[in-house]
């Protein structure tokens, strides 16, 4: 049935064209549309019936008129993957943007993705250092992680992923990692920043970028992630490769989800998104991870700007259902100069605990972590008690803490751009030096054989 | 017959509609070339609506569509423990041999192996009137579990012929009078309750080790318990702990919707896991069912089903059973979904109008009951709610605190502050006390009610009391309402707070409780003694042998040294008012 070529639109409404056929369409067939002056556009069928096919198209339907010829390709959505990906930017859909030839097939990949046998995964256990205190120390990553950055509109999350990305490694081991990186709706200023970014520090011959950016069409931004996803797939899972996949931002994709429903006169579910999103969000997220008998990985770090700052707003609160965890960047922290602001308390790590420890990272990490966040949860407390009372009100330990709470923003979580530090040395052993600002006696979090081991005043040697 | 064969009309995700067949609704189907299995979820005029429980991209109009005639069931038998199912029962390390690691699909898997024997012996003999659930033999499944082989719902008669022996499921082992063969597995459908005599009050607890659980907040055996929490708050540690430690004999955990490497971390851990009471593998009394949450959304919400209806096999056998179903949001999720595709009107939030029923008729199935042949089973049913952004007026949530007799609400503040198990105890809640303590003051100690009245009230005064302190400080209360903020902090340090990590401190059974709530008593009346004779506060509480007390928790065999911990301590206090 392909050659065959219909020119039976009946609707055009938004991304979606309706049209009557005459033979049978699959569902998420590949459709090409050819417009009267040559051009030719693609898309993918949403709804097929004998009746009436549904089909979304990428590049918008602007100029799309009743005489549009759609032919259907015959299968599903599939990208040509190959090692050479590796070094080359693309576009939303797949095609070269940098220039360079057609990537040259070693095997066309389905780009919805088979689910993962929960059965045949393996638990991820690895440490990733990622050089940031604040992260390794109390948000610790492990490969095959998913840890979102949950940040807002004016906070520097795209430095802190690009500074995730150079200086992500194994403790113990020269693996190095691919980066795939998946642009959805971001501005051409910010893309220039990352692929800049990139070029100066030369990891993008070690990265692959796929790139639709705020004035590509909209709708290309369902497919552009899991084209990523499909391709880190491929280098991970058939080439052996340990990928980290960053996408920017995830707010785009689900407002092209948003209209995607809207468009079909779906029943909307919470704020407008549709009820599926949940689904759709996992069917994403869910591709990172290990597999039994195979060497490589996907780590993903997906970015997502909160609307309105609002941790519960559907994305945010759908993406942490998934996902091991976040990251949230504070905007009161970046307002006091504090680079990276991440807010240790509502990040997570919920694989942490299986890739820090003794043998991991150190025996003493957990107990350093779990101190950290209590004194300097307490802290922070104590800082709207102050604002009542004053300083005068505190007794001895809470003035300690109290302080703590400065000493920790501004020495642990601050570090410059390119500072990397080592977990045992950079990070491990800072905390501990900050945390001597406490008497040990409040230091109830820590055991004693670690102060014994590990203080650096009370140390027995 | 052409009413059994007819072809797709139109595919819309999961949602197919087929012509040219008049099925049954909730019959399963098998859809398209590669035969995929979908449920008859509406019909409508000459079209069959259909939910695919795979993915259906590819699939076109004019394929076939085939009825098998019966409706969505599950195999019911010797061999469920130990497996691990996905949502439609199809065992997911026989999917890792037939298609790799990742799941492909148009793949049938039996749910149990039919090809294993098994040594079946009869318990029953000729010439016995047997019914409907009575027992007829016995299977030793796994080292601590027996299966119970029961006469097939519907079957009933005179033994002609039974025999011992090894048989594989499919045999038959024994016969009827009447020429009725019964062979050891059956087949039930899973949208509906497996048949029982009569439903008991709920008398007794489901034990878990979990202190804040038991002691405060328990669940009765055959209850139902909801635990809504927002991310972070470690929701699926407590289900897990629940998993390893509570006292049923058989353990269905059903992962719906939820993370693949979390799954994973309970598929790989789970087998590992030693059940403290016979020294076995947990696995050997465990059903999994894992449908991570990018697995077809239509067997998604078919799990709990499966769940459930394996969970009620056991049941009749005159097992206690603990059903964990994490999480019914993610169910409710999937019925939303379902239903949105349908195109059906939508209620709040655009969860079906039917949520709130079909949340009631899932927890109903919960119970201790007399089962068929006389004996006693239940299904205790836990289920966990993960409210949008913790907030529990939600439909999902709400529609569960309808039906559930506890609550144990998670707290992601207290979690923040590294407090686990990080469940509130100021708003959760249990309704069973009344009906259980009568087992209490029978099996543990006849003020049992008194100690725990006690308990919680004394986090009530301190609830009351940290107000003030947030404005005027402590220092600013009297002696006597700082000491009660002392002991509500050893409440919760000491007893409310369990590490769930430590080899020791993850399990206290209930009579170590009430001696642990007697000791903080205790602490307050020797403390209260103390002040009144002279002692300074600080004295009392900085006592060296109260930080022995409390540490000693994680130390084996504190059950034995608690009275002499407890006497130092109060020694020690006593002492205080001497050295003033």
């Amino acid at each position: 049935m392909t050659g065959k070529e219909y020119r039976t639109i009946t609707d055009v409404k938004g991304p979606l064209v309706f049209l009557n056929k005459t033979e049978p369409v699959a569902f998420g067939e590949i459709v090409e549309l050819r417009l009267t002056d040559g051009t030719l556009k693609n898309g993918q069928v949403l709804d097929t019936s004998d009746d009436q096919v549904i089909v979304q198209v990428f590049e918008g339907t602007a100029s799309i008129d009743k005489q549009t010829g759609i032919k259907f390709l015959g299968d599903v959505f599939k990208l040509p993957v190959s090692t050479d990906m590796i070094g080359r930017i693309l576009d939303g859909a797949g095609r070269p943007r940098d220039g360079g030839p057609a990537i040259v097939a070693d095997e066309k990949a389905d780009i919805i993705g088979a689910a993962i046998n929960p059965y045949s995964r393996q638990s991820p256990d690895t440490f990733i250092q990622t050089g940031i205190s604040a992260i390794d120390a109390c948000t610790s990553l492990v490969r095959g992680q998913k840890l979102p950055i949950f940040s807002a509109s004016g906070l520097p999350h795209n430095d802190i992923a690009l500074q995730i990305a150079r200086q992500a490694k194994l403790v113990d081991s020269d693996d190095d990692f691919v980066v795939v990186f998946c642009a959805m709706g971001i501005t051409a200023e910010e893309y220039n920043f990352f692929v800049h970014d990139l070029e100066r520090t030369g990891a993008l011959e070690n990265a692959c970028l796929f790139v639709n950016l705020a004035d590509d069409p909209a709708v290309e931004r369902l497919i552009t992630p899991r084209l990523a996803l499909t391709a880190a797939e491929y280098l991970a899972f058939e080439k052996d490769y340990h990928v980290l996949v960053i996408y920017t931002d995830m707010t785009n994709y689900c407002e092209s989800l948003r209209q995607i429903g809207a468009a079909r006169e779906e029943v909307p579910g919470r704020r407008g998104y549709p009820g599926y999103m949940y689904t759709d969000l996992a069917m994403l997220y869910e591709r990172a991870g290990l597999v039994k008998g195979k060497k490589g990985s996907i780590t993903q770090f997906p970015i997502l700007t909160m609307p309105g700052d609002d941790i519960t707003h559907p994305i945010p609160d759908l993406s942490g259902y998934i996902t091991e965890g976040q990251i949230v960047i504070s905007r009161e922290l970046h307002q006091k100069g504090i680079y990276p602001p991440i807010n240790v308390l509502p990040s997570l790590s919920r694989l942490m605990n299986a890739g820090i420890g003794d043998g991991k990272t150190r025996e003493d990490h957990k107990s350093v972590s779990d101190q950290l966040y209590a004194a300097y949860a307490q802290g922070r407390e104590l800082r709207g008690l102050v604002a009542i009372v004053g300083e005068d009100a505190l007794n001895e330990r809470d003035l300690q803490l109290l302080k703590f709470a400065d000493i920790f923003e501004n020495k642990f979580l601050r570090q410059s751009r390119d500072e990397e530090r080592s977990i045992n040395e950079g990070t491990l052993d800072y905390a501990w030096e900050l945390l001597a600002n406490i008497d040990t006696k409040y230091l109830v979090r820590l055991d004693q054989k670690w102060i014994d081991k590990y203080h650096p005043t009370e140390k027995k040697v | 017959m052409s009413e059994e064969n007819g072809v797709i009309y139109r595919i819309s995700g999961p949602v197919v509609t087929a012509v040219g067949i008049s099925p049954r609704m909730y019959e399963v189907v098998r859809v398209g070339d590669e035969g995929l299995m979908g449920e008859v979820i509406e019909l409508h005029g000459d079209q069959s609506v259909i939910q695919v429980y795979e993915e259906t991209s590819g699939v076109r109009p004019g394929e076939p569509v085939i009825r098998t005639g019966q409706t969505l069931s599950v195999q019911l038998g010797p061999g469920l423990l130990t497996k691990i199912y996905d949502g439609i029962q199809r065992p997911l390390p026989e999917l890792e041999k037939t298609m790799g690691v990742f799941i492909k699909r148009g793949v049938d898997a039996d749910g149990l192996d039919l090809g294993k024997n098994w040594d079946f012996k009869a318990t029953a003999k000729p010439g016995d009137s047997v019914s409907s659930g009575d027992i007829i033999g016995t299977v030793q499944e796994t080292k601590t579990i027996e299966h119970r082989v029961m006469m097939p719902p519907g079957k009933s008669g005179v033994i002609k012929n039974i025999n011992s022996g090894e048989f594989n499921v499919t045999q038959t082992v024994c016969t009827l009078e009447d020429g009725t063969e019964v062979q050891m597995m059956q087949k039930w459908p899973v949208r509906t309750p497996r048949p029982f005599t009569k439903k008991h009050a709920p008398e007794v607890p489901l034990q878990t080790g979990q202190r804040i659980l038991d002691f405060l907040f328990p669940l009765a055996k055959g209850g139902t318990a909801g635990i809504p929490g927002p991310f972070g708050s470690g929701k699926t540690v407590t289900q897990q702990q629940l998993a390893k430690w509570s006292d049923a004999d058989i353990v269905v955990y059903i992962g719906c919707g939820e993370r693949g490497n979390e799954m994973t971390e309970v598929l790989d851990e789970f087998p590992h896991l030693i059940d403290p009471k016979t020294g076995e593998a947990l696995m050997n009394r465990t059903t999994m069912i894992a449908n991570t949450s990018n697995m077809p959304v239509a067997a998604r919400e078919a799990s709990v089903y499966t769940g459930i209806t394996i969970a009620e096999y056991f049941r009749d056998m005159g097992y206690d059973v603990a059903l964990m179903a994490d999480s019914t949001s993610r169910w409710a999720e999937a019925m939303r979904e379902i239903s949105s595709r349908l195109e059906e009107m939508p209620g709040e939030e655009g969860y079906p109008a039917y949520l709130s029923s079909r949340l009631a008729e899932f927890y109903e199935r919960a119970g201790r009951v007399e089962t068929l042949s006389g004996g006693d089973g239940s299904v205790s049913v836990i289920g966990a709610v993960s409210p949008p952004g913790g907030d529990i007026s939600e439909p999902v949530s709400q529609g569960t605190l309808r039906i559930v007799k506890v609550f144990w609400g998670l707290d992601a503040g207290l979690a923040r502050q590294r407090h686990f198990p990080a469940i509130n105890w100021l708003n959760s809640y249990s309704l069973y006390p009344p009906s259980l303590d009568q087992w209490y003051r029978d099996n543990i100690k006849s003020d049992f009610p008194e100690i725990r009245t006690e308990i919680s009230a004394l986090l009530q005064v301190e609830a009351e009391l940290q107000e003030i302190v947030q404005l005027v400080g402590s220092d600013a209360l009297p002696v006597d309402q700082q000491l009660t903020l002392e002991v509500a902090r050893m409440i919760r340090e000491y007893f409310l707070q369990q590490n769930a990590f430590h080899d020791v401190d993850t399990y206290t059974d209930l009579k170590l409780q009430y001696t642990m709530a007697k000791a903080i008593l205790s602490f307050q009346e020797e403390s209260k003694k103390a002040l009144a004779g002279g002692a300074a506060l600080e004295d009392v509480v900085n006592v060296p042998a109260r930080t022995d007390l409390m540490r000693g928790r994680f130390e084996s065999g504190y059950a034995d040294k608690i009275e002499e911990l407890l006497d130092n301590m109060n020694k020690q206090i006593a002492d205080t008012m001497e050295a003033n």
